[in-house]
């Protein structure tokens, strides 16, 4: 799986899938307010979008997440999501209490709609490395036999 | 020792079954959380949170240290995974870096 087994069937059909797979993964994720979805679906959709880049295109793919830096990207997934909940204590709210976000909007409800994308977005990154991380640790002793 | 698993495995199963009579009936419109937080979150949760799905608004605003707690679980869990599968002993012994082609 490090090497890539790219044939012009798969190099082709790859071209097609894996932009689309990726932008349904962010439509998801930012819908995920008004429709069923949201951050660990999103985050699910995109880790496809990569993982099968890693299945064709091999260890170079284009966009490939080394295992390492996949685990960095999860923390600091995790860490955008704490940071929101601490933030809301900071501007004089209670812990996650979206609606003492320091922001201009004409109807404080919208404040609790933009705490609600910001978590889903840590959330969407932390899930996303974290099945890279878990694809590259299981694929890392491959070569060496 | 088995046995005393076994019968302890049969005691608590017992147990389980005995609470599970007492569970309220699924879509009963009388049991406590469907009169309690339910018809709060139908009524009120778009107007508290503009987020017309209700099940979005339970998880992230409504229950958002749960879903935190959660997230934490999901990257611990990546985390430990990574970390047993990587250090699992090849069978040549490389210790030489991650880079083996």
């Amino acid at each position: 799986m490090n090497r890539g087994f790219g044939s012009i069937v798969l190099d082709t059909s790859f071209r097609v899938l894996v932009p689309f797979t990726l932008v349904y993964g962010i439509y998801v994720l930012v819908h995920g307010e008004y429709s069923p979805g949201g951050g660990f679906q999103a985050g699910a959709l995109l880790a496809v979008g990569v993982v099968l880049a890693r299945l064709v295109q091999g260890r170079e793919a284009a966009f490939n997440i080394k295992g390492t830096t996949a685990l960095i990207v999860a923390g600091i997934g995790t860490f955008i999501y704490g940071a929101i909940g601490f933030s809301t204590i900071l501007f004089g709210g209670k812990f996650l209490e979206y609606g003492k976000l320091p922001f201009k909007v004409h109807d404080p409800a919208e404040l609790h709609a933009l705490g609600m994308l910001g978590i889903e977005i840590g959330v969407t990154i932390c899930v996303m490395a974290t099945i890279v991380g878990i694809l590259d640790a299981l694929t890392r002793g491959e070569d060496l036999s | 020792m088995k046995k005393i698993s076994l019968l302890l495995i049969i005691i608590m199963a017992g147990m389980y079954f005995y609470a599970a009579v007492g569970l309220p009936l699924i879509g009963d419109a009388n049991s406590a959380p469907n009169t309690h937080v339910a018809p709060r979150y139908i009524e009120k949760s778009y107007e508290e949170t503009a987020s017309p799905n209700m099940v979005t608004a339970v998880l992230a605003d409504y229950r958002g240290y749960d879903t935190l707690g959660e997230t934490t679980v999901i990257f611990i869990a990546g985390l430990a995974t990574f970390l047993i599968l990587s250090t699992a002993p090849s069978k040549k012994k490389e210790e030489e870096g991650g880079d083996n082609k």
